[in-house]
């Protein structure tokens, strides 16, 4: 394909995504809004901005993910990451106790739970990606394991947790796109403001990264040291995300490979963004549809759950692994 | 100059590359030839500091490959691998752009598009630089990836095999490219070869590997024997003169 053909495909698809984005918003803001204005925009103000930033972190966590991993079915949440945040999150309840949880600073409380997930992330790269990156069946298979690993200790430790204690743990994990967790969405935006900057200044580095180690070390790219650092700009937005909506499990695979589907490009600068807005039309859209159109409540995250399901066995069976 | 001094790669019992130590001078055409498994691949590998060695120091114009920063040595140092697996999908002139990257780290300037355009037609890609790599030959995609290296303009190349899949036109053009970019620009070239008559023809030096181990080396007249390359081969190998060259044949 010629490069101005190309050129003008992008521009076109960005466009629309945009348009499509823009319409969503609107139609989020404003669709059966009943009383007082300036209480439905505040309100669905800082609803809409979580979905946002819920939509960023996960496209841009996936993508990334998959472009150091060399591998376009795994993403961070399959290979267990969500998983963890919630084992931490009912770890600390256990160990602190919810009450004196809710008093501590929710910031602070953020950045511990962000940098353990940093630390396990790094971890696992260590011992095991590293070598199962080469085959990527063992990578799917270690990301179930852990996966399952996580949700059964959280699931024990929940089960033998005070009920009361357990209602509090089960606001904070359970959060559905429809009941957002906005008490967070002040440190969320700082924190995904900065991470957007690393990777606004990152993006040609990420281009050579997805050649691979090899290819990558040719052009004098650190690949250990930037794959390390990826990992914890991946296990921030994760934490985010998490944080704001609870675990999410196939939506990323689904918003990054329609992003790669429709682009003919690989390039970092034109992926992240059209990832993202494709995540954000599907959130904000479905959530319109979904909640607006047909006054279904909790149905959002159980239809891209199984949609993304679909596409991911649908990757499997293809064989795109390789 | 590349300075290998006492290099080792074992891996597990089997010593792959065994206390090679070899000086390849400044400007030239070095080409390295030896049997599948011999230890060639392994050898460039660590010259590139794709693969750290045992015990033993290289350096490449003075520079310790594993002690200078990565992307110091890119400006100098390119190599294009024997195997070249790529998990994205690319175009040829996406791909040739990446040979710029040491220098520009991804600001690209009017120098590197003349750069690229360069080294796309001096492959004789011009025809082709559109297209996706998965829609080229394997031939074609080969010389995409020495497009790429060649773009790196560095006073350093090394190529694994960079003949796989040419036919005889394209392979004559790339050996002459190497020749030219020693004999004209001083650049210093390092190929492995599998065609001994290639070696003969456009190398200043041989270097012959087997069993981890340098066997031999010196000028295409001291290497291209009947006795020494029936012995590395274990394959009988006459040797006849044809006007000012040496041919083997086997
Ligand atoms: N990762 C590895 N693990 C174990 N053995 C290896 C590994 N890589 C290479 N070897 C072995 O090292 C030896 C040298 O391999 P190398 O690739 O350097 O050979 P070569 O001279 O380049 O051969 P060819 O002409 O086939 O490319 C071979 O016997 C090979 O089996
Ligand atoms: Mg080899």
């Amino acid at each position: 394909m010629l490069p101005e053909v190309r050129r003008k495909r992008v521009r076109a698809i960005v466009a629309l995504l945009s348009v499509l984005t823009v319409i969503a918003m609107v139609a989020f803001m404003t669709l059966g809004a009943k009383g007082s204005w300036s209480f439905i925009l505040s309100f669905r103000g800082a609803k809409l901005a979580a979905l946002v930033l819920v939509a960023f972190s996960i496209a841009v966590s996936t993508v990334l993910f998959q472009t150091i991993m060399e591998n376009r079915i795994v993403t961070p949440s399959i290979m267990g990451f969500d998983a963890l945040y919630v084992l931490l999150q009912t770890v600390l309840v256990f160990a602190i106790g919810a009450g004196r949880l809710s008093a501590m600073d929710p910031f602070l409380l953020f950045l511990i739970e962000a940098g353990m997930l940093m630390l396990f992330s790094n971890l696992l790269y260590r011992w095991i990606l590293a070598g199962a990156a080469r085959s990527p069946h063992l990578l799917m298979l270690v990301g179930i394991v852990f996966g399952i690993l996580f949700r059964s200790l959280s699931s024990f430790l929940q089960r033998i947790l005070d009920p009361s204690e357990f209602l509090i743990l089960q606001d904070r994990m359970f959060a559905s796109f429809n009941a957002v967790d906005t008490s967070l969405l002040g440190i969320a935006g700082v924190v995904v403001a900065i991470v957007t900057v690393i990777i606004l200044r990152m993006l040609p580095v990420f281009d050579v990264v997805a050649l691979g180690r090899n290819h990558a070390t040719a052009l004098g790219v650190d690949h250990n040291r930037t794959i390390m650092f990826t990992l914890a700009l991946i296990s921030v937005l994760i934490a985010v995300s998490t944080a704001l909506v609870g675990p999410v499990t196939f939506f990323g695979l689904l918003v990054a490979n329609l992003a790669y589907l429709i682009l003919p490009t690989s390039r970092h600068a034109v992926v992240l963004p059209v990832a993202t807005l494709i995540a954000v039309v599907t959130l904000v859209g479905g959530q319109v549809i979904l909640e607006r159109v047909f006054a279904f409540d909790t149905a959002l995250s159980i239809i891209i759950e199984f949609v993304g399901g679909l596409v991911f066995i649908l990757l499997v069976v293809r064989g795109a692994a390789r | 100059m590349i300075a290998v001094e006492k290099i080792t790669k074992t891996y597990g019992s089997s010593v792959v590359v065994d206390g090679v130590s070899i000086t390849l001078p400044k400007g030239g055409v070095t080409s390295i030839i030896g049997p599948n498994g011999a230890g060639k691949s392994t050898l460039l590998s660590m010259v590139g500091r794709f693969l750290s060695a045992d015990s033993g120091t290289i350096t490449v114009g003075g520079l310790d490959v594993t002690k200078t920063p990565s992307d110091e040595l890119a400006k100098r140092l390119a190599v294009l691998r024997q195997d070249n697996h790529l998990a994205v999908r690319l175009t040829v002139r996406d791909l040739v752009s990446f040979g710029r990257y040491p220098h520009s780290k991804g600001r690209y300037t009017v120098e590197d598009e003349r750069h690229v355009n360069e080294a796309i037609a001096m492959l004789g890609l011009s025809g082709l630089a559109d297209r996706f790599l998965d829609e080229l030959s394997g031939g074609q995609r080969q010389r995409a990836f020495v497009a790429m290296v060649i773009c790196q303009d560095t006073e350093y190349v090394l190529l694994d095999e960079p003949l796989n899949n040419l036919d005889i036109k394209h392979a004559v053009e790339i050996m002459r490219l190497v020749q030219q970019a020693a004999r004209r620009l001083n650049k210093t070239m390092v190929v492995v070869l599998h065609d001994i008559n290639m070696a003969s023809t456009f190398s200043d030096v041989i270097v012959a590997m087997k069993n981890g181990q340098i066997v031999a080396s010196g000028s295409p007249a001291e290497i291209i024997q009947p006795d020494l390359l029936s012995q590395i081969y274990e394959t009988e190998i006459k040797v006849v003169p044809v006007g000012s060259r040496l041919v083997a044949i086997y």
